[in-house]
């Protein structure tokens, strides 16, 4: 499934114009400074995209949509290691309306609500007033692979790199919540950031989590990635990181913190992200009757990063195999890979545990007995004994695809 | 496309270095201010183009659309639905029937 073919277009490639200044380049569509555009396979629909280097402090990107951005991370850089780099960490905004110019003097962090005291807090407070602590963590879409979906669902298309890992550095948000002093009535928090809508009646992009979750001392708000202040793009200033949990609860440019006495009956927390509750969020196209539920927790996913579809591998011979595993809200417990389309599974060796709820590289040997085609697996089993299932997960909205991976090869 | 798959003896040397993230010593963060740039592409003409291009482009830029599978009739008038009844698109009745026909003529399934 990871296979992108990125191949220069001429199609796409367009001649700049002479004089042409800075300011006047911004204003011009992403795709139109690319170069290249990457296949991602998929029937049913546009199966191609631009590649862009056009957004600020990114590199090579997907392009997926231009405004609000969606830039995804190319699928090959998984297999450079489990930290992503802050320039390819894949981007997504709900409303085109937040800023490019923020001036860290005068930012301030409100926690207000159902506390003792409203706080205001300068970036000085959060960097230099609180203890700080790093965390590993995938953030991962709730969308990604929507692409995959079969059939086809509307909303982002995401292929498989709506995901990246870091370490993110920050403040507990328990932390914070103590200083505010939360009042015992309280049930759940919610988080806002600098995004507005851009037509005044929708609904501003807020998420709740409950007031116990809050103050698991795991939740962080986040002032570095990888050692680094964020990328714009993904939050700067701040940005709540919700270990094992789904991108969309990972407020961007937050500055607002509200607690609350009633559940929040916000659109985004209330009516969005919604699967069936049904194992593995999964129902047949058409199937009605189902109750739904908030997205929550990622579930375990497995790669592989360095076989890609299509690809010849040696027949008789020991061929070599890697990729990145998570296991969703816990840790990974084993990776498992087959060579004959899932009849039987071999260990793979998993590298150096880097942190619960961040990527995990594993490896292995395997001979491909015969010349032929060739099916290779991916099997991630979480540390809950929680296993990727063998069938399509489906659901109408395509949120929390986690079905194995398929690969496939020729022995030659 | 084939692409071949190195032997074994080949990718040893490729040790796999996890990149060692510090944890950031920073004390404080710079300023920032860039440009995000945004897009001025207009759907392609036809009939219903002027009304997916005055009703939609405010929020979201026509890749978005132009990015997606090939849906029917029904999810098409559910996506403009969600538009105006979750988002809440200005769209009126006629642009919003002007704007499921364009989709299922440029985007439909049949």
């Amino acid at each position: 499934m990871q296979d992108h073919d990125a191949k220069p277009s001429g199609l796409t490639r367009r001649r700049m114009l002479g004089g042409m200044g800075v300011a006047g380049l911004a204003l011009m569509s992403p795709a139109a400074s690319a170069q290249e555009t990457v296949d991602l396979h998929v029937p049913g629909g546009p199966s191609t995209r631009t590649m862009t280097t056009s957004y600020p402090q990114k590199g090579r990107m997907i392009l997926q949509r231009s405004s609000p951005p969606w830039l995804e991370t190319p699928f090959e850089v998984f297999d450079k290691g489990v930290f992503t780099p802050n320039d390819q960490h894949y981007v997504s905004w709900h409303w085109a309306n937040f800023p490019g110019d923020i001036d860290v003097d005068s930012f301030r962090l409100t926690v207000r609500g159902l506390v003792n005291q409203t706080l205001s807090l300068s970036l000085k407070d959060i960097l230099q007033g609180l203890p700080r602590f790093d965390i590993a963590a995938v953030n991962q879409c709730a969308g990604a692979s929507r692409i995959y979906a079969v059939p086809r669902v509307a909303g982002a298309q995401w292929a498989n790199g709506s995901m990246s890992n870091a370490i993110w550095t920050g403040v507990r948000l328990k932390d914070v919540l103590d200083r505010a002093g939360v009042k015992p009535r309280a049930i759940q928090v919610r988080f806002g950031g600098l995004d507005e809508p851009v037509m005044q009646d929708a609904p501003k992009f807020l998420k709740s989590l409950t007031i116990d979750h809050a103050r698991d001392g795991e939740v962080m708000i986040a002032f570095a990635m990888n050692g680094e202040q964020l990328p714009l793009l993904n939050g700067f200033p701040l940005r709540l990181v919700v270990p094992g949990w789904c991108g969309v609860y990972w407020i961007k440019m937050l500055n607002d913190i509200e607690v609350l006495d009633q559940p929040d009956t916000n659109y985004w927390t209330a009516t969005g992200y919604r699967v069936p509750d049904t194992p593995h969020n999964t129902v047949k196209p058409g199937e009605t009757g189902f109750k739904m539920v908030p997205v929550t927790r990622n579930v375990p996913r497995s790669f592989i990063t360095n076989i890609r579809d299509g690809d010849s591998v040696p027949a008789g011979a020991p061929a070599s195999a890697r990729g990145i595993a998570f296991g969703g809200d816990c840790g990974v417990a084993r990776v498992d890979l087959s060579i004959d389309g899932g009849q039987s599974w071999q260990p793979t060796k998993l590298d150096a545990d880097q942190g619960t709820y961040g990527f995990r590289q594993w490896q292995t040997q395997f001979t491909l007995p015969a010349r032929g085609a060739r099916t290779l697996m991916v099997r991630c089993t979480n540390t809950r004994n929680e296993a990727q299932p063998d069938f399509k997960i489906w659901n109408p909205a395509g949120y929390m695809y986690n079905t194995i991976e398929t690969t496939h090869v020729v022995a030659a | 496309m084939l692409r071949s798959v190195l032997p074994i003896g080949a990718v040893l040397g490729l040790v796999l270095l996890p990149h060692c993230a510090q944890a950031a010593t920073i004390t404080a963060l710079k300023s920032l201010k860039l440009d995000v740039p945004s897009s001025d592409a207009m759907f392609p003409a036809g009939p219903g183009s002027d009304a997916i291009n005055n009703n939609c482009l405010a929020c979201h830029s026509a890749d978005h659309v132009l990015n997606q599978p090939s849906l029917s009739r029904e999810t098409w008038q559910e996506v403009v639905n969600k538009m105006i009844t979750a988002y809440k698109a200005p769209v009126s009745p006629d642009d919003a029937k002007a704007i499921v026909d364009y989709l299922v003529r440029i985007k439909g399934t049949s």
